[in-house]
């Protein structure tokens, strides 16, 4: 366990207050709106707020708890999305052992090869071992209905749950010159980039949005959302500049990475739920539907932002 | 205290939400009558229910497997306090639905798999006589139809591990024998109600 540094405290105070703030309108909005409708609506934001403090206390806890404690939470959080991934899409018996496997040594492992710095092992298990080994073991199985189907499920759930997920922790194994020891703070940077693009894109499209971006994958999504809270998750991630080992511009430009990136993830994710007919992957937090839901921005745009980082600052 | 921990790492571990849309966890004097698709659908039912009324449900299981070996029968008399009933030789004496019939007599709910046996592909197969008898000889009893969803994917049939799959348990709104209503009748209903559960 290390203490935070000055730069992370102001950080962890920043999202505190930020949060302190949520709840006190929340609680004023519940006490003074009338109708169903508002009810309903002020219940779900105040649901949301209180997840988010649940999120930041285990996620401020486990990054200042240090390596170890933020690996075995990504992990976990990998673990629960792959199951509503999985439990979304139909699986046959046939799929049993290959589930097992993904379960409960490929990923464990994937993790474990990522703690211990083993980069090109990191690199490699999923895309080429993992990718090899689930199509071998279906075959085994011997049943050869929807056969690629259920494959390519398989791999596409360890792909974008446990594989890109895992880059966000990935980045406390950077080693950025100058920047030793910090490395938290560019999760930090990430994390917070990322979610609060999703909650301005919501609230700049709950404002002011009209011309739907994809009506028929995700509803909520509005061009105007998309450019209003986009540049304002821009111009946030450029105010935190101080705390990463970006110029201001630089950050402005990592955080215009991020937030495309993520506003892809969504979409995509979006278009699987709607495929199967569901709103949400889940049912893990009141307000926020399940852990795929959280983390859809995550998935797309922490692969991208840890090869930004890795190519231009190590 | 083991009941308690037993049924919360059923739950953690299925990931499972009691979904009660037609009823509420109340305890009245209830026959659950679930769709039977996989080992674990008695854990994961009786697990789903508040501790209150678990500590007054017994499920039903079959005597020769649940007496096999010391921690299958601890678990069936301590854990679960099951109603253990025979499934072969039958006859007048042993007859299964006399405990069933004390059972709820004495004030106790229970969880029955009317179907007879498992159906591992998850299709919800003709339901056997028994629930219309008990629903004849104790009628101020609740008949709560029970729909347990992906446990089959959890563990089929002839594999020992499971995997974590999310399962739902919903609970729909309570059936009884209605005045002339004859055998053939009320059993098609009772199967109706868990295939609505699973059609919506």
């Amino acid at each position: 366990m290390k203490l935070p540094d000055t730069q992370m405290q102001w950080l962890l105070g920043g999202i505190f207050a930020l949060l302190l703030v949520a709840s006190i309108i929340g609680q004023i909005l519940r006490r003074t709106l009338r109708g169903e409708g508002a009810a309903k609506v002020v219940a779900n934001l105040n649901a949301r707020v209180f997840a988010w403090w649940v999120m930041v206390a285990v996620f401020g806890l486990s990054v200042v708890l240090g390596k170890a404690a933020t690996m075995i939470l990504f992990g976990l959080m990998s673990f629960l999305a792959l199951r509503e991934f999985i439990t979304l899409t139909p699986t046959k018996p046939g799929d049993h052992r290959s589930l097992f496997w993904a379960f409960f040594v490929i990923l464990p492992l994937h993790y474990l090869t990522l703690g211990r710095g083993w980069y090109e092992m990191t690199v490699l298990l999923i895309p080429v071992y993992a990718f090899l080994f689930i199509p071998i073991r279906n075959a085994l199985a011997g049943d050869s209905e929807h056969f690629l189907e259920r494959t390519a499920k398989i791999q596409w759930g360890l792909m974008v749950c446990v594989y890109f997920v895992s880059y966000a922790p990935g980045l406390l194994q950077l080693r950025v010159p100058g920047y030793e020891g910090q490395n938290a703070k560019l999760l930090f940077f990430l994390v917070t980039v990322v979610q609060m693009s999703d909650v301005l894109q919501y609230v700049w499209g709950k404002l002011c949005g009209r011309r739907k971006i994809a009506p028929r994958l995700s509803p909520s999504k509005t061009l105007e959302g998309l450019v209003g809270g986009g540049l304002s998750a821009v111009a946030l991630g450029a105010a935190l500049w101080w705390m990463t080992p970006f110029t201001p511009l630089q950050a402005a430009g990592m955080a215009a990475i991020i937030v495309v990136m993520g506003f892809f993830g969504g979409l995509v994710m979006s278009a699987i739920k709607r495929d199967r007919g569901v709103k949400d992957y889940g049912e893990l937090l009141p307000g926020h539907g399940g852990m795929m839901d959280r983390i859809d921005s995550l998935c797309f745009a922490a692969p991208v932002f840890f090869h930004a980082v890795r190519f231009w600052w190590t | 205290m083991i009941a308690r921990l037993f049924a919360f790492g059923a739950r953690v571990f299925t990931g499972a939400i009691p979904r009660w849309r037609g009823c509420a966890p109340e305890p009245r004097l209830r026959v659950y009558f679930a769709n039977h698709s996989s080992n674990l659908d008695v854990v994961l039912l009786w697990s789903s229910l508040p501790g209150v009324i678990r500590a007054r449900t017994r499920p039903i299981a079959a005597h020769d497997y649940w007496t096999t070996g010391a921690v299958r029968r601890w678990l069936a008399t301590r854990v679960f306090r099951a109603v253990l009933i025979e499934r072969r030789n039958v006859t007048r004496e042993n007859n299964p639905l006399a405990p069933m019939v004390a059972a709820l007599r004495e004030g106790d709910s229970l969880i029955i798999f009317p179907e007879g046996g498992r159906n591992p592909s998850g299709e919800i197969g003709e339901f056997k006589p028994g629930i219309h008898h008990l629903a004849r000889e104790v009628p101020d009893a609740e008949f709560v139809p029970v729909f347990i969803e992906n446990l089959n994917r959890v563990l089929p049939k002839g594999e020992v591990l499971p995997v974590p799959i999310l399962c739902s348990v919903h609970f729909g709104t309570p059936i009884r024998l209605e005045a002339g209503e004859n055998k053939r009748d009320f059993l098609a209903r009772a199967r109706g109600a868990v295939l609505d559960l699973r059609a919506t």
